[in-house]
């Protein structure tokens, strides 16, 4: 079977505080740059899976993601399989 | 007889013994569930302690969700079981599904480790039912994740069933509605983020905690006295 590479994005749900990325969008006009807004903090997960096609690999992923890798509650994830 | 308490034992728990103490002090007596027994032991109660579960990995809570012994726990739980999960255990009973909403970092970003004022805001939990509404305890808050958040509809089902248990009196975190515990439906389940085992004697600084761990032997004695 073939390997893909994943690449999964994971984000705060839209209207779920997000307290490391309001720090940091504070602390950025300390060092004079004062045009920055939105700034959102999340995490990267790599991994590779063996799957008969990309289709079935992203879908697998994204169940990872559902059952593990994010929680939904509070979480969205992206998934890019190359 | 008294009442046999189950405590939760996840690579990375740390406050195992501390709940330990503080339930013997009281009469109880003490199981520790080892995380991958995939049972309850029979017991009367169950805690999931505070700690740094799996290492706290990936998310609070998230590994430690899949260990054997949760299944039995989640079990325990629907077969209306009194359960508390404190601090880190409650960051699992949320991933657990056995609560709604999540545990995120502090609003400062900042680790606490301090005494806090809480309001007893509900009395028919395993927690709380010796309390009075209104009571205001002191008891140790000790975490970087507690910070509670629920989507606004899961937020109006627990104020509207009665489901906040204890609030803030000033909200130290940034938790939605100054939330410090909350329970399930039946009353059954509980999470809090802080410690009342660290406030079960005045040599701690604060025996209000007390209250709280009564109630959980209070729930313990009825399950057992129910089951016989």
């Amino acid at each position: 079977m073939p390997a893909f590479h994943a690449h999964v994005e994971v984000t705060h749900l839209p209207g779920i505080a997000d307290p490391a990325g309001a720090t940091v969008e504070r602390a950025l006009p300390a060092l004079g740059y004062k045009n920055v807004a939105q700034v959102h903090i999340g995490k990267t997960i790599r991994l590779v899976v063996d799957a008969p096609d990309a289709e079935s690999a992203r879908e697998q992923v994204q169940e990872m993601c559902e059952r593990l890798l994010a929680n939904p509650v509070i979480e969205a994830y992206q998934v890019v399989i190359s | 007889m008294s009442v046999r308490v189950g405590v939760v034992v996840f690579p990375g728990t740390n406050c195992e013994f501390d709940v330990q103490y503080a339930v013997e002090q009281l009469g109880g007596r003490v199981e520790l569930l080892w995380h991958g027994e995939d049972s309850t032991k029979g017991v009367d109660a169950i805690v999931v302690p505070g700690g740094f579960a799996h290492g706290d990995y990936l998310r609070t809570g998230a590994i430690a969700r899949f260990s054997p012994v949760m299944r039995a726990v989640g079990e325990y739980a629907r077969s209306g079981g009194p359960v508390i999960g404190i601090c880190n255990g409650f960051q699992v009973l949320c991933e657990a599904h056995l609560l709604p909403g999540a545990l995120q970092k502090n609003a400062g970003l900042k680790f606490m480790c301090e005494t806090v004022a809480l309001r007893v805001e509900t009395t028919s939990t395993a927690l709380t039912n010796q309390a009075r509404v209104g009571d205001v305890l002191r008891i140790p808050i000790n975490h970087f994740e507690g910070n509670y958040v629920c989507d606004p509809r899961a937020l109006a089902q627990l104020r509207a069933e009665d489901r906040v248990i204890l609030r803030y009196v000033d909200n130290p975190n940034g938790s939605l509605d100054d939330i410090a515990g909350i329970c399930n439906a039946e009353g059954n389940v509980v999470g809090l983020m802080p410690h009342p085992e660290r406030a079960s004697d005045v040599l701690l600084g604060s025996s209000d905690g007390v209250v709280l761990l009564k109630s959980l032997l209070a729930a313990a004695t009825s399950r057992a006295t129910l089951l016989v």
